[in-house]
């Protein structure tokens, strides 16, 4: 009884609301065409062996067996991706913390100028390969050509497809593009922190900047530092297509393979579906565990 | 030593001389460091051809040509189509995008700060999550839906996506929830105005700095869209991809061209972020995720 009043209820309110799904409806359509179907499908069709052209047949865990104990290379974009995931995450999200904070409290002109200088490497889709330009295998390359004017080299350096310098340059790179929307929002919230904070923080004890950092500034911020960090994880686990740009595909012995390359090489090369799903799978579960991960560890600052 | 002074709103222990010039000088190298690949960028687009192939390579340009940016239609014409079809390409999909994402995207962020209704605890927690993964990451499951649609090889397979990023929706609902305030709402429901009129002629004139942030963040990500897997034509190709493929070449004797092809991609979103970035700041004032 009390259920079905419940459902009833329900009913009604919606349709007392109806207007909100209609504002909805063209917005989360598209979102879950786009958004929730593909992680529902990929999550599905990792337990099956699908080549597009058939229908898919179930197969249980037979891609994740194959993944893990059987593909050398999935391993190595694994730990390919993990490398340039520990370095880009956190030194991007430092840096666009430490430079945030660095020009807080500049004449707002000298400011905007350094906010746009900072932020226009990751402006604009694949524009950094430029850095190709910079990274030249032969003796036009900038790098090469100051490195052999003052010294420091006698032959022009592979750069990008040595194996030694390929993921040094990928990871340069990537945090040349990290100073994004997160660095953005690490401004903002600086200049909005209000100053009474800080007035009645110095009369409760706090005597110096770097105490007004952690006790103050950071705490006041922390809904925009976990919003940093979401993209900051996020954008450093789907380094990919500047592997590819970069190095080419497939990279000299695979050294800047990642997983999104790997997942894309099944997918689009060799329309094995299947298996694509189960490495996009495993990589979604990685990044939101990263996520819950830097959330739980963000909750603490400042305490 | 203005540029050092402390502002209003700001910290009670303000720098001390010798931290201030510290400051300074790191933020001065490092922003060099930063600004270098454009720089030589820049430089290069505006090369003649002698002047590609001297030795060191000049950082900065000596005796600056147009040549450049006439050589990128004949580049690709050898091979390709011209690339003003790839422009043209890349302002449909970015105009189309924007547009979309925008109306639908403050439409439904509207509701789900302002409006409690079943289901609209779940729709706030899902786009937070949202935020947690990548597009990328599904990029497989997505192109055999858009294949079912039929819209594989068409620009609709990039307009459509973009139309529902769920960080534009974020950024909006968040604003809106601090900037918009209900008992304006209310009045206006009193006084006998629709939902639409109310979203169109109140709420919306009063997200102005958000409007602009989601059309200059969509704008960015569409204009730099190659395309990907998704569009396979040549003629259906975006201008990020023309710049891949002269890229990909890597001679010299095209890195002018290259360059110029560069800096036609960078410009458009560079100039309209510095033109909307204090209206940027303020709608990411409102951005942090709340626990």
């Amino acid at each position: 009884m009390q259920a079905q009043k419940n459902k009833v209820s329900v009913l009604k309110q919606m349709k007392k609301k109806k207007h909100c799904y209609l504002f909805l409806a063209p917005f989360f359509i598209l979102f879950l065409l786009f958004t929730v179907v593909p992680v529902l499908m990929a999550m599905g069709l990792s337990f099956t062996s699908f080549n597009v052209f058939e229908a898919p047949k179930f197969v249980g865990l037979k891609n994740y067996v194959q993944l893990f104990f059987y593909d050398d290379l999935f391993i190595k974009s694994f730990s390919n991706t993990l490398t340039i995931a520990i370095f880009v995450g956190p030194l991007g999200y430092l840096l666009s913390l430490v430079v945030a904070w660095s020009i807080n409290e500049l004449a707002p002109a000298l400011r905007t100028v350094l906010v746009v200088l900072f932020y226009a490497p990751s402006i604009s889709g694949n524009a950094y390969m430029i850095w190709t330009l910079m990274f030249n295998g032969d003796a036009y390359g900038l790098l090469n050509a100051w490195g052999k004017k003052f010294g420091l080299i006698n032959e022009p350096i592979q750069w990008l497809t040595d194996t030694k310098y390929m993921m040094i340059c990928v990871i340069v790179v990537s945090l040349w593009m990290s100073l994004g929307t997160g660095f953005l929002s690490f401004v903002a919230a600086l200049q909005g922190i209000d100053r009474s904070l800080y007035e009645s923080a110095a009369i409760d004890g706090v005597h110096n900047r770097w105490q007004e950092l952690w006790f103050v500034t950071l705490p006041s911020m922390k809904p925009q530092l976990l919003f940093g960090a979401v993209l900051a994880i996020t954008g450093a686990f789907s380094v990919g297509e500047v592997c590819t740009n970069l190095c080419g595909n497939p990279s000299t012995d695979y050294a800047v393979h990642t997983l999104l390359n790997h997942m894309q090489d099944y997918g689009n090369t060799r329309y094995e579906m299947g298996y694509a799903c189960a490495i996009s799978t495993f990589l979604f579960v990685l990044m939101m565990g990263a996520n819950q991960l830097v959330n739980k560890l963000l909750r603490r600052v400042g305490s | 030593m203005k540029v050092m002074k402390g502002l209003a709103n700001q910290s009670r222990y303000a720098r001390s001389n010798f931290g201030g010039i510290v400051n300074l000088l790191w933020l001065l190298l490092f922003a060099s460091a930063m600004a270098l690949p454009m720089v030589f960028t820049v430089s290069n687009a505006f090369k003649p051809l002698e002047e590609l192939f001297v030795f060191p390579p000049n950082l900065i340009v000596k005796n600056p040509t147009l040549n450049n940016f006439a050589g990128i239609s004949s580049v690709l014409r050898e091979s390709w189509v011209p690339v003003g079809r790839n422009i043209i390409n890349s302002v449909t999909i970015t105009a189309f995008g924007v547009l979309g994402q925008v109306i639908f995207a403050s439409l439904a962020a509207y509701v789900l700060a302002k409006e409690v209704f079943p289901g609209s605890k779940l729709l706030n927690k899902v786009i937070v999550l949202s935020l947690m993964f990548n597009g990328t990451v599904t990029s497989i499951p997505t192109y055999i839906i858009m294949a079912n649609l039929k819209i594989v090889n068409s620009h609709l397979a990039l307009i459509l996506p973009a139309c529902a990023s769920s960080l534009g929706l974020f950024l909006m609902k968040q604003f809106m929830e601090q900037m918009v305030h209900t008992t304006i709402l209310e009045a206006a429901r009193v006084d006998g105005a629709s939902e639409l009129r109310i979203f169109f002629q109140i709420v919306m004139p009063m997200c102005k700095p958000a409007w602009l942030t989601l059309i200059i963040l969509s704008f960015q990500s569409l204009w730099g869209n190659t395309g990907g897997l998704y569009i396979y034509d040549d003629e259906l190709k975006t201008l990020p991809y023309a710049l891949q493929n002269i890229m990909s070449g890597g001679t010299i004797a095209r890195s002018g061209v290259s360059s110029a092809v560069a800096l036609l991609l960078i410009i458009p979103p560079l100039v309209t972020f510095i033109l909307s970035q204090s209206n940027i700041l303020e709608t990411m004032g409102s951005s942090g995720i709340k626990e």
